[in-house]
């Protein structure tokens, strides 16, 4: 019985990400199907969307394969100028047909992304942690400064893709190709982490020297996770060429970059549905705070911003604050339905004290000269000691 | 007689001027369970760590069942048939019992599943979860740690990390394994425990073993045969009763007589 009672946790577990996303989807289609979906709203539903895929793309780098990447903007800045520049000549070609254009962009821009992916990727299989985080830093501005200077891609001025805004005032549909793309996304990525090729990369993640010692191809591991999420990012790169225009070099700063950053790190490192919401609440704030501030306080945006990041920040992590959470957030609500489970955990965590280690070559020399120890083998060593004092 | 699973030939390192370890000839009988002993510093762990691989020897060669190793990746050789532990206990801490176990399986044909066919859960992808969960349940269940299979590496008591450890690399399907002191910062009763364990994965999985430690009740109780190590190089060979009195072993331990 209570194994039964366990899988049924777990398939909630499974499902969660698809319920939110669907959540979502249902909300814009409602809104869309009774006529009350206003053009601002459908592009807040994108901006989630594509949100979501960059927060939960970087979570597989940052939380999974625990590498810390400062250049996810970078990724999503040669889907947007290569997929937009692949849809304004495809538009050329068959000006009718937006969901073709939009497939078909999406795919050559995420799958360029990922070509840098991988040569973002090599890198990361010499350096660690801090100067990881510089090289891919260095990758984000070098991307954008190079596109900047191409005159094909509009230069300073910005690849112009006026002709493929997907939404119009009357039909703002885009968001529903973007959750859909969403929806194959966190498929995809939730089966990897939770198959053996998960295991594999969080093996990496805790431990890269027993993970190599376990056989683990470490390199075709990070290889592959930097792939995955360069072209996952680039899709949400063609996504956000599909909105706006002109595509502007300035959007793919290195600001962009620790957006989505705090997203993943608001959200819990290796965890996709905290991204999920992370990047959703993030996106909401933006939104409002653009559009609903005025007066005065608008040009406070950014500070206002800020404050919020710091107390949802202090909020989910203040020692203080431990009881609150404990008491009132989501995950108490539902373990309030299986509460045996929390309290015999909790049990656990008391009864675990890792017993501290201790080198024992200081014991073993002050027992071998001890003639009394009790040890056998130690006792012949004192023995023929003695004896070649003697002589 | 039986026949030679590990054999080094004149194996070596030197780190700049300092030599680690050189002219390390080892020869490892199947099913044998051997010791490696020497006070702090004489190169146990460097000659582990060229035998898997995180180290690649200036000079020798080594072969795992007649097979040439030398010069391969870590990842190579543990799929070779090496598997090891560690002297600071390296599990994966954030998974959970039985994941630390699952990704010691992965590597096994038996278990094969692609990127793709997982990303995408194709019904192999399934059959190889299954099977995987399977055979992780037996080994856990070997080292009686059944109960805890879905607690976090980094919560079980220090013993039992050691089990965990060595329940990981025998998920492997290794031919040689490893021991890099077992026993470190265990009372005398897990002590005890471990000996047994040990014996029991020498007669029932017909493995080899190759363990270092310096405790020398456990390697006088289980290891048939010695190496001992002093500043790099082999200082006395041959079966533990007399290796142990070896008057230069005992020097090498003890210090000289004034």
């Amino acid at each position: 019985m209570k194994n039964n009672k366990k899988t049924t946790n777990i398939k909630f577990k499974d499902y969660v990400n698809y319920v939110l996303i669907g959540a979502l989807l249902l909300y814009g289609l409602v809104l869309l199907l009774t006529g009350g979906l206003r053009l601002s709203t459908a592009q807040l539903l994108v901006q989630m969307g594509y949100s979501i895929i960059l927060a939960v793309s970087l979570n597989l780098v940052v939380g999974f394969l625990g590498e810390l990447s400062l250049g996810h903007a970078g990724f999503m800045c040669v889907g947007a100028y290569v997929g937009g520049f692949c849809a304004v000549f495809l538009k050329q070609a068959m000006p009718e047909m937006k969901l073709i254009i939009l497939i078909i962009s999406m795919l050559i821009g995420g799958i360029v992304a990922a070509v840098f992916g991988f040569i973002i990727g090599l890198p990361s299989l010499r350096l660690k942690g801090d100067y990881l985080a510089i090289v891919t830093l260095a990758f984000g501005e070098i991307v954008r400064n190079v596109f900047m200077n191409q005159q094909a891609f509009g230069g300073a001025r910005g690849l112009t893709t006026g002709s493929i805004i997907y939404d119009t005032r009357r039909s703002p549909t885009l968001f529903i190709a973007v959750f859909v793309v969403v929806l194959i996304m966190i498929f995809v990525i939730q089966n990897l982490v939770k198959s053996k090729h998960g295991r594999a990369i969080t093996a990496i993640r805790d431990n890269e020297i027993a993970a190599k010692a376990m056989g683990i191809n470490v390199t075709f591991y990070k290889l592959f996770v930097f792939i995955i999420a360069a072209f996952f990012a680039g899709c949400a790169g063609v996504i956000y060429s599909h909105t706006t225009t002109p595509v502007l070099y300035s959007f793919f700063s290195y600001n962009k970059s620790i957006e989505i950053l705090v997203m993943v790190v608001l959200g819990g490192m290796g965890n996709l549905t905290g991204s999920i919401i992370a990047s959703v609440f993030i996106a909401y704030v933006n939104f409002i705070l653009q559009n609903q501030l005025s007066g005065p306080l608008a040009s406070l945006r950014m500070l206002v911003y800020a404050i919020i990041l710091i107390v949802v920040v202090i909020f989910g992590n203040a020692p203080a604050l431990k009881n609150f959470r404990e008491k009132y957030s989501i995950s108490a609500f539902f373990s309030r339905f299986k509460k045996k489970d929390a309290a015999n955990r909790k049990d656990d965590e008391a009864k675990w004290h890792r017993v501290p280690t201790k080198i024992k070559m200081d014991a073993i020399l002050s027992t071998d000269l001890n003639p009394n120890s009790d040890m056998s083998i130690h006792g012949d060593l004192g023995n023929n000691d003695g004896k070649g004092g003697d002589k | 007689m039986s026949e030679v699973m590990l054999k080094t030939e004149n194996l070596g390192i030197s780190f700049g001027g300092l030599k680690a370890a050189q002219n390390v000839n080892i020869t490892i009988n199947k099913k044998d369970l051997y010791g490696l002993i020497g006070p702090n510093g004489a190169g146990k762990t460097t000659v582990f760590n060229l035998l898997t691989g995180v180290y690649q020897p200036t000079t020798g060669k080594f072969f795992l069942d007649g097979e040439n190793l030398t010069g391969k990746k870590q990842e190579s050789i543990n799929r070779k048939g090496i598997a090891r532990t560690f002297q600071n206990i390296r599990l994966f801490n954030n998974m959970t019992v039985i994941s630390n176990v699952m990704v010691g399986l992965h590597n096994d044909p038996k278990y094969k599943s692609t990127p793709f066919t997982s990303m995408l859960r194709l019904p192999a992808h399934f059959a190889a979860e299954k099977k995987m969960r399977d055979r992780a349940k037996e080994l856990l269940d070997i080292f009686g740690l059944m109960e805890e299979r879905n607690t976090l590496a980094c919560n079980l008591p220090y013993g039992k990390q050691r089990k965990l450890e060595i329940a990981r690399a025998l998920a492997t399907n290794p031919k040689l394994l490893l021991l890099d002191e077992p026993a470190a910062g265990m009372n005398p009763n897990e002590t005890a425990e471990l000996m047994d364990t040990i014996r029991f994965i020498n007669k029932e999985f017909d493995m080899t073993i190759l363990l270092i430690e310096h405790d020398m009740k456990l390697v006088a109780g289980i290891c048939e045969k010695l190496t001992v190590l002093n500043f790099g190089q082999v200082l006395a060979q041959g079966n533990t009763s007399e290796v142990l009195n070896d008057p230069a072993v005992i020097t090498a331990y003890l210090g000289e007589d004034d």
